[in-house]
């Protein structure tokens, strides 16, 4: 067995921390995505210029640059908002909300395409047909649109978020303590770096399984409705 | 419905993901330390900080009676986090410097150090001849500073995110010659296991440097308050007690 | 916010910004180069010859790149065997370090892409040349390599994309990229937002220019179609 010196309690529990804040960006990245998608297809033109502005430039910075603007950032922006409605006590945002933030923009950033591409791929019929039974446009919506665009969108949505749970590695930087963060603790104290960081290595590889294999079992479910047998 | 549950739970993360983002209270005080910086300050096997940084800020808080926390951040993150106010107070060995008091303020020192050389066991070593080897410190350091004044364009200079990495570099021969604070550096070359193979280059310089307590500028209250209990904890002979624990001789 | 540092260590970042691109060029050259016989041997008959590279590939787009990272530069030089052999002349520097790190990152990412693009050509356009009596030199050279590389085109400039994000970690191993020098310059100056948003808007403008350059290429490559893209999932 290899000897991890009495650090591999301390690793799970980066495991876990790493994974809570992979679901956690992964939900506020979905949302994102979904109005990154409708933004991108308004038909009002500032509305579209605001989405693209948001994909482009999360895009082109780099994600080890969002979370640490927005971990010494967000602070004071927020203090300044809540500033404008008479507030002025302390307001904290720790490494996990930023961490949150910046991987959820990231996230949804990219979602916000693969959504995009999905919407576009639900024939016209569908809503026409949809319009014709009476349906209003939030129900046409949750009823008709989302479960498809979901189906077409998820092969799409687990790469990313593969990217997503890797990207979490960057929030140790600024202090959360995630598998990272805790195998860079483990090399302090030991010096034994290959180690900790093979061993860190692999504790993602195995997260990313988990992933995968969750994913394709969703993708299953989700086209249920379309193959028999 | 496959899609309500899931909504639900991302709801559940979301509250927790937003419970993150708390109001503090006012009367509380947070130190930070860096935990990478023995043995002033690291971090132990259960993950929590622990030295000598950590246990002056214990003292400090039993005497003012406060209600205190002790974070720990990357070195670099330290000021910019106290100016934000992730923190409060930043108890992590940081030397009182010019640049340094344009952004925070300082108490009262809470002991002294000064920046020593340090290389492999053997080799010469003459402060005019450095040009051309490779020097290492830790990135925002008092040292990093000296080196960036004195030997920028001469001497290869490399600045670590922390001082850990600074060792693993110096064992694993990349650098030549390290620049650090000469307590810490005593006390690795005597407890570390490759400590035996490196020495002392010259002597320790910077003498006056002192070692305090950052706060936020005008952060006068507070000041105060710490000021009076480092008195009191060198008065009554907690701080030696402390001292004791780390070193045989006052570092004051 | 103060944005006079910003003017003052604009030269700084400039410099930081050249040894990014150095980083990702190279790389990227590099990464190329190791990719494809890394998408052959990926594609190849026998399934022994495929577990290599199918292994490679999944522990390398598995991982953190910052994990890579560290184990190139940490974790290699822990052991003596390592620091006494005749590749230490290289791996004692950081630079050599990260670019060893972002090539075997990239060209685990860019074989599947060539891979990708390599199955992407109809069978039916080989059997066309084979028909038309082309021999294989120029059946490659005229058709195959043309149309996978116009295949490949969007993939690989969202490959160049992604790395020149990624290079942003070589400043955890001490080099002054664009990232590690706005952070030495913060250590000054104390002003992370200002100098971090300088150096966002630099990296932003790079791959607009990256994004533009690519597009003109492909217009000109897929001129005679409509384009024909490959999904190739992005990277961390």
């Amino acid at each position: 067995m290899i000897d991890l010196h009495g650090f591999g309690d301390q690793l799970l529990q980066g495991a876990v921390v790493t994974l809570e804040l992979a679901l956690a960006s992964l939900f506020v990245g979905l949302i994102l995505g979904l109005l990154g998608a409708s933004a991108k297809l308004s038909s009002i033109a500032v509305i579209r210029w605001i989405a693209n502005g948001y994909t482009t430039i999360i895009r082109g910075i780099p994600e080890l640059l969002t979370v640490l603007i927005i971990y010494f950032g967000a602070t004071s922006v927020l203090m300044a908002i809540a500033g404008l409605f008479g507030y002025d006590e302390y307001i904290e945002v720790g490494a996990f909300a930023a961490g949150v933030t910046a991987l959820g923009l990231t996230f949804g950033a990219y979602a916000t395409e693969v959504f995009r591409g999905a919407l576009q791929s639900i024939p016209k019929g569908q809503h026409e047909a949809a319009i014709a039974l009476g349906m209003g446009p939030i129900r046409k919506f949750y009823r008709i649109i989302l479960p498809q665009v979901w189906r077409i969108a998820l092969p799409g949505l687990g790469n990313l978020f593969l990217v997503l749970l890797k990207d979490t590695a960057l929030v140790s930087v600024v202090g959360l303590d995630d598998i990272m963060r805790k195998a860079n603790i483990a090399v302090s104290s030991t010096k034994q770096a290959f180690l900790f960081y093979l061993v860190a290595a692999f504790m993602y590889l195995a997260l990313t399984i988990i992933s995968m294999v969750f994913v394709s079992y969703m993708e299953k479910r989700a086209s249920r409705g379309l193959t028999r047998g | 419905m496959k899609l309500k549950k899931m909504v639900l739970g991302s709801a559940l993360l979301l509250t927790a993901a937003l419970s993150a983002v708390s109001v503090q209270a006012a009367d509380k005080v947070r130190f930070v330390t860096e935990g990478a910086w023995a043995p002033f300050n690291f971090i132990d096997e259960a993950g929590k900080p622990q030295g000598f940084d950590v246990d002056i800020a214990r003292a400090l808080c039993a005497k003012m009676e406060a209600d205190c926390e002790i974070l720990t951040q990357d070195w670099d993150g330290l000021i910019p986090g106290l100016k934000v106010r992730k923190f409060d107070a930043i108890i992590a060995s940081m030397s009182i410097t010019e640049d340094r008091l344009k952004v925070v303020d300082f108490t009262n020192k809470y002991y002294s150090g000064g920046l020593r050389f340090m290389g492999r066991v053997g080799e010469t070593f003459d402060l005019a001849k450095l040009d051309g080897k490779t020097i290492g410190a830790q990135r925002a350091t008092l040292g990093a500073q000296y080196l960036e004044d004195n030997f920028a364009g001469k001497a290869n200079l490399k600045f670590y995110d922390n001082q850990d990495n600074v060792y693993l570099d110096l064992i694993s021969g990349r650098l030549d010659i390290v620049l650090s604070d000469e307590l810490p550096t005593y006390n690795w070359l005597k407890t570390s296991e490759s400590g035996s193979k490196f020495e002392f280059k010259g002597d320790a310089f910077m003498k006056t440097d002192n070692i305090a307590i950052a706060i936020r500028k005008g952060d006068d209250k507070l000041k105060a308050k710490l000021n009076k209990a480092l008195d009191a904890i060198l008065a009554d002979g907690t701080y030696q007690k402390i001292n004791a624990k780390y070193f045989p001789f006052s570092i004051y | 916010m103060d944005f006079s540092v910003v003017v003052e260590y604009f030269p700084r970042l400039l410099e930081g910004a050249w040894v990014s691109l150095q980083l990702v060029l190279i790389s990227i050259v590099l990464g190329g180069v190791f990719a494809l016989p890394i998408a052959l041997a990926r594609i190849s008959p026998v399934a022994w010859i495929r577990a290599v590279p199918f292994a490679y590939i999944f522990f390398f787009r598995g991982t953190p790149l910052l994990v890579q990272i560290f184990l190139v530069y940490y974790g290699a030089s822990q052991f003596d065997a390592v620091r006494e052999s005749f590749l230490w002349p290289v791996l004692r520097e950081p630079f050599w370090c990260a670019i060893i790190a972002f090539t075997l990152n990239t060209s685990a990412y860019t074989a599947e892409i060539f891979r990708g693009a390599i199955q992407a050509i109809p069978q039916g356009e080989v059997e066309a040349c084979k028909v038309i009596g082309m021999t294989k030199f120029q059946m490659y050279r005229r058709v195959l390599l043309p149309r996978a590389f116009g295949i490949v085109l969007p993939a690989y400039g969202n490959e160049i994309i992604l790395m020149l994000k990624g290079s942003a970690l070589a400043s955890t191993i001490t080099i002054l990229d664009l990232t590690g020098m706005a952070r030495t310059i913060i250590a000054r100056t104390y002003t992370p937002m200002e100098i971090f948003l300088a150096a966002g808007a630099i990296y932003l403008v790079i791959s607009i220019v990256i994004i533009a350059i690519f597009r003109q290429i492909e217009q000109r490559q897929n001129r005679y179609l409509g384009t024909l893209s490959i999904k190739v999932p992005d990277k961390g």
